[in-house]
């Protein structure tokens, strides 16, 4: 075969069958690359790989789909969407100038914002696999996007967290306890977001509820979600359920994403149902999208392409919805897709930086197995170093265990660590309200009351009354 | 620095200084970390150490290797017909850990040794069913459950009868619940039951999962398998896990299918405990 692609290093000559192949090759090591076959042979063939991505011309990744257009909605809605004068600034470079230019002092906030619908994912997955960790930092941190429905998330300086309060059956009183050890380490402004242990109609519809009377008795300035399938929570909606975020996991094929049992067309179905609702005080971002390398490999549906670019793709189908929260789980599907710390550090990182660069209001799942080589001494690094990088929320759950979901994310503890380290704050509707509450005495430290603050005493203290032990 | 030399002298407290969290109670009422308290806003040592226990037992839970000699030895000592039969010792192509944790696609497939003893062994008569114990995640789930699980089977299996003729049990080192295809096609057992240590979770380092299939091959997808998951203690209980294993099985000869289309209309467990408050936040 005729390669297009080809390197001389010495008396060796190392080819490259197509594009696809050159993004694969050279993308840093992980175990999903080498589970698919397409991760690089050698360490000097991923190097070679990156020398010849980088003279790469960004025009070529308008040209040659990876996917093919006329066999993947999410190829079409990439390339038709493609805004060319917004392309115009960079449509000189390579892959590797485009790594100068966005490190440079030209690439301002504004300028990153302006060049967003003129970037595909392909480009900004090539670009990612040339950059050191820092480099991701750098720009990502760079790279502002806020979004809002009862609070404004994203702002410079600030960390949100969604406060997670899985219970193996969904019981209320178990529920009820969590997020109030959440909301009293002043988490949850992102979203208070359940992930139901029974995905079917009746359990959301009692789930929403429950978290809707929380929200409106104590009038926190925040939304809720309950994480079912997307066609539940329609239903749901029909119903008339207080629902304030459409939740769906995506990914970045076609056949990913029917894997998930959610097409394009159910994604805008389902965001117009949740914006007829109007339940957003300050801004009508209604979707809330979860995402994660490895998600089309295990579906065997990414046609070949190594798995950050096919995650970066399915940042293309979560910007078409403007939503509310995007995340990565990064560390959740396991050591056959990213084997140990380093490699789910690595992709936190590319995850965080390809979504914000594309425009995302980025979060990540800072997270990890009991069979993944990694610890929480991992997930302080990948947590410090995505709020350096500015990410707009992490998860927040009880002494950092899912008990339904059995895996280890960020705990509410963790928040309040990158809080005072970094000087973070919550979102600023949602600062007030721990401030009023005495929920933060004071906000800037933080520093937290002793006491039970007022409000949540009198619920604590009859039911300690009604147990008998008040 | 300078103005740190200015502070009072902090107080001399036993602990060190954790703040209680007054809410702790509440942990009657879920298993989630909730009320750990915190010394300044983070994690206080006791609570951080009992995570690291927790996560320390479900790591070498993963890596623990299956005991197949203890396996037989309980296996020898059941009452029933099956504990005449030695067990079958078999592999994967994942020749150990590292492997099988990378490469799921291993998992699945028996080694050429394996091959060889299935061949031997399954004689000329098919059976009605090939009972397969693999570590999976968790071989720890696997040495504590299997057994209890079997026994309370094969009690509730000749109660209800036809017979049913069992294959001998296969255990199988560094197996995915897939591997069952591959042992049940070999053995020509019209049903396979995978018996596989779940991923641990931090508070279930030691919980197994039942994977029944009616007519197993490779190729098998998920929707045509029944699964009973989350055996352990605090969790449902073997005895419980055996009758409702025997209940599908019995429905899964007379339909001669498994899968989405078997619903599982077994009597449902009472629900344990007293009644709970609900959400207290919003009464």
């Amino acid at each position: 075969m005729l390669a297009k692609y080809r390197y001389v290093l010495g008396d060796r000559t190392y080819r490259f069958v197509n594009l696809a192949q050159v993004m694969a090759k050279a993308s840093p090591a992980r175990a999903g690359d080498r589970l698919a076959g397409v991760i690089a042979d050698s360490a000097e063939e991923r190097a070679v790989a990156q020398h010849v991505l980088a003279d790469v011309p960004l025009q070529t990744f308008l040209d040659e789909a990876l996917i093919p257009y006329e066999a993947d909605e999410v190829t079409r809605l990439i390339l038709d969407d493609h805004d060319a004068a917004a392309f115009a600034p960079i449509r000189h470079l390579t892959v590797g100038g485009l790594r100068n230019w966005l490190l440079g002092d030209e690439a301002t906030p504004a300028r990153l914002a302006a060049l967003r619908p003129g970037l595909t994912p392909e480009m900004v997955a090539a670009v990612s696999k040339l950059m050191r960790n820092q480099d991701l930092i750098l720009v990502a941190r760079k790279c502002r996007v806020t979004s809002a429905f009862r609070n404004t998330l994203g702002l410079p300086g600030r960390l949100a967290t969604r406060l997670q309060p899985n219970h193996p059956t969904d019981e209320a009183t178990g529920i009820a306890a969590s997020v109030l050890d959440g909301l009293l380490y002043g988490n949850g402004d992102a979203v208070i977001g359940i992930n139901p242990a029974t995905d079917n109609l009746a359990q959301t519809l009692h789930l929403l509820q429950l978290l809707d009377e929380i929200i409106q008795r104590y009038e926190i300035p925040t939304q809720s979600c309950v994480l079912a399938h997307v066609s539940t929570t329609v239903e749901a909606i029909a119903k008339g359920a207080p629902v304030d975020l459409v939740f769906q996991s995506i990914g970045g094929t076609e056949a990913t994403n029917r894997s998930f049992g959610v097409t394009l067309a159910d994604l805008a179905e389902a965001r117009e149902a949740a914006l007829g609702l109007r339940r957003g005080s300050v801004g009508d971002n209604v979707m809330y999208f979860e995402t994660g390398q490895g998600s089309s490999l295990s579906a065997d549906a990414h046609h070949g392409l190594d798995q950050q670019t096919c995650e970066a793709r399915a940042y293309a189908v979560a910007r078409k919805f403007e939503p509310l929260l995007v995340n990565t789980v990064v560390g959740f599907i396991g050591p056959e897709y990213l084997f140990d710390g380093r490699e789910i550090i690595r992709a936190g990182l590319e995850d965080h930086f390809c979504g914000k660069l594309l425009g995302l209001p980025m979060g990540c799942d800072v997270c990890y197995t009991n069979h993944a080589e990694a610890d929480q001494n991992d997930m302080d690094n990948l947590l410090t170093l995505l709020g350096v990088a500015g990410c707009n929320y992490i998860m927040g759950i009880p002494g950092s265990d899912d008990v339904m979901l059995n895996y280890q994310t960020t705990s509410f503890h963790d928040a309040l660590y990158l809080r005072r380290t970094l000087g973070l704050r919550p979102a600023p509707e949602f600062e007030q309200w721990l401030a009023r509450l005495q929920i933060f005495e004071d906000v800037q430290g933080p520093r937290l009351p002793g006491a039970v603050p007022a409000a949540f005493a009198r619920p604590l203290a009859r039911l300690h009354e009604s147990r008998g032990d008040g | 620095m300078a103005e740190d030399a200015h502070d009072p002298p902090a107080a001399e407290v036993p602990d060190g200084g954790v703040i209680d969290n007054p809410w702790a109670s509440l942990r009657a009422y879920t298993d989630a970390r909730i009320g750990l308290g915190r010394a300044g806003i983070s994690l206080p040592t006791a609570p951080l150490l009992a995570f690291q226990l927790a996560h320390a037992q479900a790591k070498d839970a993963v890596h623990t290797a299956l005991d197949t000699e203890a396996l037989t030895r309980q296996l020898a000592g059941l009452a029933h017909p099956l504990a005449q039969t030695a067990p079958l010792l078999l592999a994967t192509q994942a020749g150990d850990r590292a492997t099988y944790l990378q490469r799921p696609d291993l998992g699945r497939r028996l080694d050429e040794p394996s091959r060889e003893r299935l061949a031997e062994a399954h004689g000329a008569a098919p059976a009605d069913l090939a009972l397969v114990l693999a570590d999976g995640l968790s071989a720890r789930a696997v040495a504590a459950w299997a057994v209890p699980v079997i026994d309370a089977l094969c009690t509730a299996l000749a109660a209800a009868g036809p017979d049913w003729r069992l294959a001998p049990v296969c255990l199988v080192r560094q197996g995915r619940v897939a591997i069952g295809d591959e042992v049940g096609e070999r053995l020509q057992a019209r049903a396979v039951v995978v018996f596989i240590g779940e991923r641990p979770g931090l508070s279930s380092p030691d919980s197994l999962g039942l994977y029944l299939t009616w007519a197993p091959r490779p190729g098998v997808t998920d929707a045509e398998r029944n699964c009973i998951s989350n055996v352990r203690r605090g969790g449902l209980a073997p005895a419980a896990a055996g009758r409702r294993l025997a209940y599908l099985l019995g429905e899964a000869r007379r339909r001669e299918l498994s899968g989405v289309q078997l619903k599982d209309r077994s009597a449902a467990d009472p629900d344990e405990g007293p009644p709970r408050p609900g959400n207290f936040l919003a009464p």
